[in-house]
């Protein structure tokens, strides 16, 4: 019975296509499907900010600036009422400061699934729901402490998620459709085509990155908005990054180009385009993939760092490395420390993104294992 | 040999004299010009400029002609080395720069030194005991070290320092040094501070030229000419150094080309976190107060380390393989 079984799973292979045989690879790679689980979760936030934050993330009141983490109970007296700890706030009498303490008897209850204050999704539709919000709306709550202006910092953690998620994706889509179309052309075409694509890839790619960004960036209008302003920032990063996939993609065509499988459709005579569209594209799109996913995660480091040195994303939008800023002071941060934790964000969205992309790489190579 | 780097330095003046252009127009972008600003500095500070002062400066520098004759202008200023003069500090730009560039190389030379001398023996042990503890301990590192934005590294570890030991990281000098002249004591305390921002600006850089170090090396243990000097009784540590570990070496040099370059611009990110005299800070100051000169002249000898990164790998590249020789 065992031989038939071992039969029935070589057909199984035999006639599945080689999208189902890069899934089944990639299924293999445990790490990869859990980050990748996690990038979904990152993403339902990208499409819904609003639904995560607690608070409305512009909302600032100075008397309630530096308050620490406050943790979500799930239980009270073993039954299920979700509630946080209060913060009492003390002016230390030396140095003027209020000092927050976490009063662990004092709850103040918390509602799952419950109206706070009205958002637009995607500009579509308005809504009120909120995943968690205090059951008292005159309270404040904290998830994450919040900052010098008494802004809660996870709802505008959930909002910067939006931003940087989106820039990396940005960013990357332009750099595919840039490095396909060069890469795709100075392979295909060939000649003093290529000469030209060739030298502006080696020009591009010896440009001092970081200070070339930073000016570019400096060059930026100050009166754009935070639209215009976003959309610039990701093609000047996308300038350089798509001379990576434009290199190799340009390999991939001259490789391919003297295949036998080319030959026959030039033959069969199919049209120049669709040779490239319908015959060569193809046998390589899982590797474009593949790449493109281990792009992001430079991206987004890369906003992120333009953001934190303040000529990236600016203020009153909101970004990991905006949010970060608030974090480049170490007396500020010796006080509160909980300010570092957009970048523990950044570290495990680019971890999740880089095993990701590993996975995807290892499982488009059919010649791997 | 001598023809090929020959060939590569010809190219060299000629690939300055695009990113000078390049960066002309880069900084030329932003409304208003240098002398608008300049004066608008003056006024703001209380004192004043008279109208000929602005009219000879505007002249100098050639401001009222087109920006191709701008360009020209400051490209024969460049040759002479005239940098221009910094609006912010009032001082020629030559010299503010002069003073920060030694240790902005000495920092990402370091940092380079430091990164090799830490992946290679790295990636050796883990291709030679590979799925042992430190092997699986190097990969998690890698994933870390390359997820970890430079200057979050640098954050972590100022405010770790400050926070449980009360020690400030900041500065490549302790205060009483800061200003001194050169003395051997002073080069001392420079080595005992330079080594936590080279660290922090090498350490995603020695994950990654470690791994690739491995996947060579682990390539090149099981080929025949291994097993056939194992046979022969070589004793092991000697044959993995002689003989795979020289070929795994090849690929590495050609990383150089985009390494060294990647240094010289990640350390403008670190030196700002950590204040360190370098560059770095220097062109950020300037692009944020359009002090547009001292922000060329930064950008240009970016550049100029950039091409001089990539020239050296390719040089070395050349020397170490002979089959780019015979190309060429």
């Amino acid at each position: 019975m065992a031989d038939v079984a071992g039969v029935k799973a070589e057909d199984r292979i035999a006639v599945a296509s080689n999208w189902r045989l890069v899934w089944w690879r990639f299924r293999r790679h445990h790490l990869a499907m859990v980050s990748a689980g996690l990038l979904i979760f990152l993403y339902l936030i990208v499409l819904a900010p609003d639904f995560f934050s607690t608070q409305d993330p512009e909302r600032t009141d100075a008397r309630q600036a530096f308050i620490p983490v406050q943790t979500v109970r799930l239980f009270d007296d073993g039954k299920l009422s979700p509630w946080v700890p209060a913060i009492v706030g003390k002016r230390n009498p030396v140095t003027l400061r209020m000092e927050w303490t976490v009063d662990q008897q004092r709850k103040v209850p918390v509602k799952f699934f419950a109206s706070g204050y009205r958002y637009k999704v995607l500009g579509l539709f308005t809504s009120d729901l909120h995943l968690l919000v205090p059951a008292d709306p005159q309270q404040r709550v904290f998830l994450l402490g919040s900052d010098r202006l008494g802004r809660d910092q996870w709802s505008r953690i959930m909002h910067g998620t939006q931003t940087s998620m989106t820039v990396g994706l940005v960013a990357v889509l332009l750099s595919v459709i840039l490095g396909v179309l060069l890469g795709g052309i100075s392979g295909y075409v060939g000649g003093k085509t290529d000469s030209v694509i060739q030298r502006l890839i080696e020009l591009l790619q010896s440009v001092p990155t970081i200070p070339i960004w930073l000016a570019l960036s400096a060059a930026l209008p100050r009166d754009w908005t935070p639209i215009q302003v976003f959309f610039a920032i990701t093609v000047i990063l996308s300038l350089v990054g798509w001379t990576t996939l434009g290199r190799e993609v340009r390999g991939r065509f001259l490789a391919l180009r003297e295949e036998d499988f080319v030959l026959a459709a030039r033959l069969a005579g199919c049209s120049r385009m669709r040779i490239i569209v319908r015959h060569m594209v193809p046998t390589f799109t899982s590797h474009i993939i593949a790449t493109s996913s281990l792009a992001i995660p430079v991206m987004i480091i890369n906003e992120t760092s333009l953001s934190f040195l303040g000529l990236g994303i600016r203020p009153p939008a909101i970004s990991w490395g905006v949010l970060l800023q608030e974090a480049q002071n170490i007396q500020t941060l010796a006080l509160a420390p909980w300010l570092l934790i957009p970048g523990l964000v950044v570290i495990v969205a680019v971890l999740a993104f880089n095993l990701v992309g590993d996975g995807l790489r290892d499982a488009a190579d059919p010649y791997g294992h | 040999m001598a023809l090929y780097i020959l060939q590569r330095l010809m190219l060299l003046p000629l690939l300055m004299l695009v990113y000078s252009f390049v960066i002309f127009v880069i900084i030329q972008a932003p409304p208003g010009d240098f002398l608008t600003a300049y004066v608008a500095t003056l006024a703001s500070s209380g004192s004043s400029m008279s109208a000929e002062q602005v009219e000879a400066l505007r002249q100098q520098y050639g401001l009222d002609q087109p920006m191709i004759v701008q360009y020209w202008l400051w490209l024969k200023h460049l040759f002479k080395g005239d940098f221009g003069l910094s609006l912010e500090y009032q001082r020629p730009n030559a010299d503010l720069i002069g003073e920060q560039l030694g240790l902005t190389l000495a920092l990402a030379l370091f940092s380079f030194v430091l990164t090799w001398a830490l992946a290679i023996p790295a990636g050796i042990y883990s291709a030679t005991h590979p799925r042992s503890l430190i092997d699986h301990a190097l990969t998690v590192i890698n994933y870390i070290g390359v997820a970890t934005p430079n200057f979050m590294l640098a954050l972590i570890l100022m405010w770790g320092a400050f926070a449980y030991f009360d020690i400030s990281v900041t500065g490549l000098f302790s205060p009483e040094y800061a200003d001194a002249p050169w003395s051997v004591a002073r080069v001392l305390d420079l080595l005992a501070h330079i080594w936590l921002p080279a660290l922090v600006l090498g350490i995603a850089g020695t994950a990654r030229l470690s791994r690739i170090m491995r996947a060579n090396l682990l390539d090149e243990l099981n080929k025949p000419y291994v097993v056939t000097a194992r046979a022969k009784g070589m004793k092991e540590w000697r044959l993995v150094l002689r003989y795979p570990v020289r070929l795994a070496f090849n690929p590495l040099i050609s990383t150089i080309g985009w390494y060294l370059p990647a240094l010289f611009s990640g350390s403008l990110i670190v030196a700002t976190v950590m204040n360190l005299p370098n560059i770095g800070p220097l062109l950020l100051r300037a692009l944020v107060n359009q002090d547009m000169y001292l922000a060329g002249g930064i950008l240009l000898i970016y550049s100029f380390l950039t091409v001089l990164g990539t020239l050296l790998s390719d040089i070395l590249l050349a020397l170490v393989d002979p089959r780019i020789r015979v190309e060429s």
